[in-house]
């Protein structure tokens, strides 16, 4: 598969009246053409920082000391905010996860779906128009023609996302990265959202990165997830290692922390004790080490490196090392491992 | 089995309008009723805009009743004053957590404080000590160091926040709860622990729960019974494994096929089941008692199909 964006060791660290919080402390992944990615954690993980980097959309005191990201093998980092005016919204773009905040309310939506064009393409108004009008007939708004001349507030939330997934994909860019796009919305409404870009990827065969806190939503549309934790990605592999071979104890209290339909006894909910690490001085250790119950003394002294389970599914984790104690995962996990077996697998 | 167990909660016909007789009438709840009994959870789930949340705020009272009764173990609550002494008394005995844990909380008052207000409006504590003291209980029946007491609600996480909420609404020794979104705002891993903290609590105080929300594998986790809302109407209504393995209202259905599921293959073969917005209602529909204990929002012919 053709990789199309290399994001190499990405540090972010931001500027604070109380000193300096690491962000993102060491990121690298590849992404395909045509795939998608997901990236799943909790708020203050890191997972909206590092997509932001790629588009340079940061916050003024971010600083990124460190890392490449080659789109094409051309390091966005070294552009300047004119090159990367060409990018954005073009090659790279940004659905937000608020669609109530990310429309201009004193423009027609017609307008603003037409606007990226008129920006980068030599195109005429009229064209551009006629462009928007298709796209917006591809994301589902019906009656486009006469609804363009609509304004914002004309439209209900899951309308107003598809506008904005419109303006994203009006220039069939060649990467669409999706902030927490269905987070604001009703269940059925994300549902239809989720189709839709599902839809749109098979049509214009633009890759995706989804940025998520919901594992549901990830199991129904990732090929490959990264699951993040305290500015590092913490294990990452194809969406089954994710679902049926996870190895990283966060992942597995992710996973077992939510209550499933068909478990009716009245057993507690497993939670994950605690509360993520202060970034403003991360630990020397594995970060996610006072929350493990897995945790050895070695997590306290030093940070794990990858340890590889299967050809692109890495984890980051000190029980993989070949001197670890075998622990005992969760029961709901062990059940994962069964299914991961039954299509084929092999767990270790 | 179900009428002998105590109601501590009846709402009867409850209509809640805004706007009235305006071109912008909003009929939010409209005629409905149902039961809460004492110790069980009581679910409510819906999208937004269908009332679950004017619902729970109309039963607390925040909102004067167009139309209805609510009653409170036995008596009648929809029309009293919004000042008198009456008011003050019912309102010790039914408290709110609500969704935001930023919002929610003064910013400028020390969490003490914040959980003490109940107990200096009622007048439950006698000098600065027995307030200390009953503050620290709560604290520490939370989970929270009770030493952090006179820190500020910035300096706690958005999970901490919640569980100060949950010790303000229980400072006055409530019987009834209502939690509106209780943890939609905060994280997976946190949830969790927010529903394990209110779970463990029903138990030792036998509380009785109103949980509002529209996340539906944690109201089907936490629910003895759930309700369903859609438009300002109660849809379906039934225990909560019968809604989840029976549902019988096609908004239900379309509502549970939309859930997202954390197994790939799951979602692989998932279909869902598209609701017909256009006319969801007739007049010859109401809440009907369709199996035991199961209730519909049908006419009279589709009930006795059930017989």
């Amino acid at each position: 598969m053709d990789k199309i964006l290399e994001v190499k060791d990405l540090h972010v660290n931001f500027a604070t009246y109380n000193g300096t919080v690491q962000a993102i402390r060491g990121v690298s992944f590849d992404l395909n053409a045509g795939e998608t990615l997901a990236i799943v954690g909790e708020s203050g993980s890191g997972k909206s920082i590092t997509v932001r980097s790629i588009l340079q959309l940061l916050a003024k005191n971010a600083d990124i000391a460190k890392g490449s990201i080659l789109y094409h093998g051309d390091d966005l980092l070294q552009k300047s905010e004119k090159g990367m005016d060409n990018i954005r919204g073009n090659k790279i773009s940004m659905i937000f996860q608020d669609p109530m905040t990310s429309l201009d309310p004193t423009m027609p939506i017609g307008k603003q779906v037409a606007e990226p064009l008129l920006i980068h393409n030599n195109v005429s108004k009229k064209d551009a128009m006629a462009r928007a009008e298709e796209v917006l007939r591809l994301v589902g708004i019906p009656n486009p023609k006469a609804r363009m001349k609509d304004y914002p507030h004309q439209f209900s939330g899951g309308q107003r996302q598809r506008i904005v997934i419109a303006i994203a994909i009006v220039d069939y860019p060649e990467i669409l990265i999706a902030d927490e796009p269905t987070t604001a919305l009703d269940v059925t409404v994300q549902a239809e959202i989720i189709d839709l870009l599902k839809e749109l990827q098979q049509k214009i065969g633009t890759s995706i990165i989804f940025i998520t806190h919901d594992l549901g939503v990830v199991a129904g549309i990732a090929d490959r997830v990264a699951v993040m934790y305290a500015g590092k990605f913490v294990e990452y592999g194809s969406v089954n290692d994710i679902f049926y071979n996870p190895q990283h104890p966060y992942t597995w209290g992710l996973l077992d922390s939510m209550p499933t339909l068909d478990t009716s006894e009245a057993n507690r909910l497993n939670s994950i004790p605690g509360t993520p690490p202060n970034l403003l001085n991360p630990p020397k250790g594995d970060a996610f080490a006072p929350r493990n119950k897995y945790a050895m003394e070695i997590d306290e002294e030093e940070q794990p490196p990858y340890f590889k389970v299967s050809k692109n599914h890495y984890a980051a984790t000190w029980l993989l090392h070949p001197n670890a104690p075998k622990v005992d995962p969760p029961a709901s996990i062990k059940k994962r491992f069964e299914k991961f077996k039954q299509l084929g697998g092999s767990v270790k | 089995m179900a009428d002998e167990r105590e109601k501590i909660v009846q709402v009867r016909n409850l209509k809640q309008y805004f706007n009235i007789g305006k071109p912008n009438e909003v009929k939010a709840v409209d005629d409905i009723s149902f039961d809460i009994y004492k110790g069980e959870t009581f679910g409510l789930v819906g999208e937004s805009g269908s009332g679950k949340s004017t619902t729970g705020r109309s039963i607390i009272r925040l909102y004067d009743p167009t139309d209805g009764q609510i009653l409170f173990n036995g008596q009648d609550i929809s029309k009293i004053k919004s000042h008198g002494p009456q008011m003050k008394e019912f309102r010790r005995e039914m408290q709110m957590i609500f969704q935001d844990p930023y919002a929610s909380l003064n910013p400028r008052m020390k969490v003490k404080d914040i959980i003490a207000e109940g107990l200096d409006v009622h007048g439950l504590v006698k000098g600065e000590e027995e307030r200390e003291k009953r503050v620290r209980e709560l604290l520490d029946m939370v989970h929270l160091n009770p030493e952090h007491m006179t820190r500020y609600p910035y300096e706690f996480s958005g999970g901490q926040r919640q569980r100060i909420g949950i010790a303000r609404a229980l400072a006055v020794e409530p019987q009834f709860v209502i939690a509106d979104e209780p943890i939609s705002a905060l994280d997976v891993s946190i949830q969790a622990q927010v529903v394990n903290l209110m779970q463990d609590i029903q138990k030792e105080q036998g509380l009785t729960y109103m949980f509002i929300a529209h996340d539906l594998s944690m109201v089907k986790y936490i629910s003895d019974r759930i309700a369903v809302m859609y438009h300002g109407k109660i849809v379906e209504l039934a225990d909560s494994d019968e809604i989840y393995n029976h549902p019988l209202h096609a908004y239900t259905q379309s509502l549970l096929s939309a859930i997202p599921v954390p197994d790939p293959e799951i979602e692989k073969t998932r279909e869902r089941i598209d609701f017909d917005h256009s006319q969801p209602f007739s007049d010859d529909q109401s809440l009907q008692e369709v199996l035991p204990g199961h209730f519909l929002y049908c006419n009279a012919e589709t009930a006795a199909s059930f017989k």
